[in-house]
């Protein structure tokens, strides 16, 4: 065994190890609906302090990734570690902000009661809901800029509402690792400031943001670490580092025109 | 009066049992099954009731060959739980194992469980032992001979159900809003679902007695879809959906005991209906009857509008309903000539477009522009202050010539 580990760390293709309690850390991750894998062994580790972009193209199994990692679709190998600990013992430090479509709206439920919801893992069975509870969803709402939407049921507020109101129920949880699935598609502008502006006070406390993210011309401005992912992992790091012509290249083949993945580059 | 005394439990000793019983049934259906229809998986109900008639047979049977007269009706109730939940795996291991699709799956299992108990029922009627008449009362209820302990059978099961829900309610709307998010936070979303399935199985082998198999889906699932249309809200829902069933359950009962011959079940699910007809008809924020007034108010602000945006631009008015919400707030003179009321109010409609346009420019990115909507008053969206500086960069008022 020991043997194994001296090849991979000399193998120039494995990610170093990271630091042991990192707050998300994959090791050969493969999900596969039917036969054709939709993430093929996938090692990343994302830690403390920073805020990550997975990008790749359509298909390429960026909300799989996420949705693997935390248990939500099986996995048909690999291993998901949280602070060092499987899974399971890490649930209470982590929050997921799942994509908007992925719900009813028409749900008979108001904005505060999503925010709530934040807090049941908490509650339990049959802890009782108080006023602290309701202050506590009142701040996270006031984060996002939707405090007088408290009342509204969710299917009237717009998209960008609905989707601050999931940032504001994953605010609830007071997680140190926070995964989202695209929480900027179709929001608007405002939206897409606030948003941001959120997940970079997230990071400045020092916690661990993962976002899903479609958008590569704001991928420099937003973040500071990418995962370049196209089934298999492209590319990881500090976006100085892995956000390149090449690695672009790599991920989207020929998707992406050289001239446009040169402008991206400088835009930043 | 019977309908009276019937309503005053006071119809009579078995009246009054089946009343009790129908109300905490209705009760326990509308809460469990509000679950289901938050859920979207209301039919998987059906099959799961059907799926009780073979149990019912298979415990007669069963009864029978230990030398009983298989009458025994937590026997009867037993046997069809058992052969229920088996009905519920089915549709569940399908939908999960196979591709098909879960009405394929409901499809497939009601058919084949409900053939299997009627083929069962019409071999013990053939048999010739133990006390077989009255088995078919399960497929439509049957109240007639109602003991105190079915009765009793029905109160616990359904404070039973009614407990275990309160219990899971969490964990059930969290899954019924959002299962991924669910996931995502340790809860186990396929047995959260058995669960709350499992109680709307515990729920149909209750009142198989009173409303039967065949209807017990209609009290499950009509008193959510019911209480929908008064609340945004899911807690309230549920309690709504409680009170419904409950309500239905009583006058079902009470009608049924107020003339000779009116069968229980059917008519708690004709209570029920009729709710949801009225709910459907006349809630305030819901119901078709004000989504029609709402609809109507709002035609009539774009057509007074438009209407007043013409008579500002001396432009002739064609349209019938223009020309009569204009004249029946006195703005036009039947003639089709503005009233000095009518062109103040267009030059003041008029007026707003303007400031609406300097709006869009001065507030391009404040999300307040998004409000407009031509309809909603500026005065609504701005302060007196910030329109004062719109009207800045206007200029001052037009007359609009009559």
């Amino acid at each position: 065994m020991d043997a194994a580990l001296t090849l991979a760390a000399r193998d120039g293709e494995t990610t170093p190890a990271p630091a042991l309690d990192a707050p998300l850390e994959i090791r050969g991750l493969t999900v596969s609906y039917g036969e054709k894998p939709a993430v093929f062994s996938v090692d990343a580790a994302f830690p403390a302090g920073t805020l990550t972009a997975i990008i790749g193209p359509n298909g390429a199994g960026k909300s799989t990734l996420l949705k693997a990692a935390l248990g939500i679709v099986p996995r048909l190998s690999g291993e998901v570690r949280s602070f060092g600990r499987p899974l399971a013992q890490a649930r209470d430090r982590l929050a997921y902000v799942p994509q908007r479509a992925s719900v009813d709206w028409d749900f008979p439920t108001t904005v505060e009661d999503v925010v709530l919801m934040g807090l049941y893992p908490r509650l339990g069975l049959v802890g009782r809901l108080t006023g602290r509870h309701r202050a506590q969803a009142a701040e996270c709402l006031e984060r996002v800029g939707m405090a007088g939407f408290r009342t509204r049921q969710i299917g009237q507020l717009s998209g960008g509402q609905q989707q601050r109101v999931f940032l504001a129920r994953a605010l609830a949880q007071d997680a140190a690792l926070y995964l989202l699935d695209e929480p900027l598609a179709g929001v608007d502008a405002a939206t897409e400031r606030a948003i941001i502006a959120v997940l970079q006070d997230l990071r400045a406390e020092g916690r661990a943001v993962v976002c899903v993210h479609h958008d590569l011309a704001t991928v420099r401005r937003y973040f500071d670490r990418v995962l370049l992912l196209n089934v298999s992992k492209v590319a990881e790091g500090p976006v100085a580092e892995a956000f390149t012509p090449e690695t672009l290249h790599a991920t989207y083949g020929g998707r992406l025109a050289t001239a446009h993945i040169d402008q991206l580059n400088i835009a930043g | 009066m019977e309908l009276l005394a019937a309503l005053t439990l006071g119809a009579g000793y078995n009246a009054a049992l089946v009343a009790v019983g129908a109300t905490l049934l209705g009760i326990a259906a509308g809460t469990v099954g509000s679950f289901l229809f938050l859920r979207k998986r209301a039919l998987v109900s059906d099959a799961v009731a059907h799926a009780t008639l073979p149990g019912v047979g298979l415990a007669f049977l069963a009864m029978v060959a230990l030398g009983g007269d298989g009458r025994s009706l937590p026997g009867l109730l037993a046997g069809a739980g058992v052969t229920a939940g088996l009905g519920l795996l089915a549709v569940e291991w399908m939908t999960r194992r196979s591709r098909l699709a879960e009405d394929a799956a409901i499809g497939a299992v009601l058919s084949v469980f409900f053939g299997a108990g009627v083929v069962l029922l019409t071999v013990i009627q053939s048999l010739g032992a133990g006390r077989p008449a009255g088995l078919e009362g399960f497929l439509l209820g049957s109240t007639a001979g109602m003991l105190f302990e079915d009765a009793l059978v029905i109160a616990l099961g359904g404070a039973l159900a009614l407990a275990a829900t309160w219990a899971l309610r969490r964990p059930m709307t969290l899954v019924a809003f959002d299962p991924d998010y669910a996931a995502a936070n340790g809860y186990d979303v396929r047995r959260i679902d058995l669960a709350m399935m499992g109680l709307a199985t515990a729920v149909t082998v209750v009142g198989l007695k009173v409303v039967g198999l065949v209807l017990i889906v209609a009290l499950l699932i009509i008193p959510g879809v019911t209480a929908r249309f008064w609340t945004e809200r899911s807690d309230r829902l549920v309690a709504i959906a409680g009170a419904v069933g409950g309500v239905s359950g009583y006058l079902g009962a009470a009608l049924s005991a107020s003339a000779p011959a009116l069968p229980t079940g059917p008519l708690i699910v004709l209570v029920a209906a009729a709710l949801f007809a009225v709910s459907l008809l006349f809630a305030p924020a819901r119901g078709l009857a004000a989504a029609l007034i709402r609809h109507r108010r709002f035609q009539t602000r774009v057509h007074r509008r438009q209407g007043l945006l013409a008579v500002a631009r001396a432009e002739p008015i064609h349209d019938r309903f223009t020309l009569r919400v204009l004249g029946a707030e006195g703005l036009l003179r039947p003639d089709g000539v503005p009233t000095e009321a009518g062109r103040a109010q267009a030059a003041k409609i008029a007026r707003d477009e303007r400031r609406w346009e300097i709006a869009r420019q001065i507030h391009q990115d404040a999300g307040l522009t998004g409000r407009y909507d031509g309809l909603t008053p500026i005065e609504q969206v701005f302060t007196p202050d910030e329109i004062t500086a719109f009207d800045a960069a206007l200029g001052g008022p037009r007359a609009v010539e009559g």
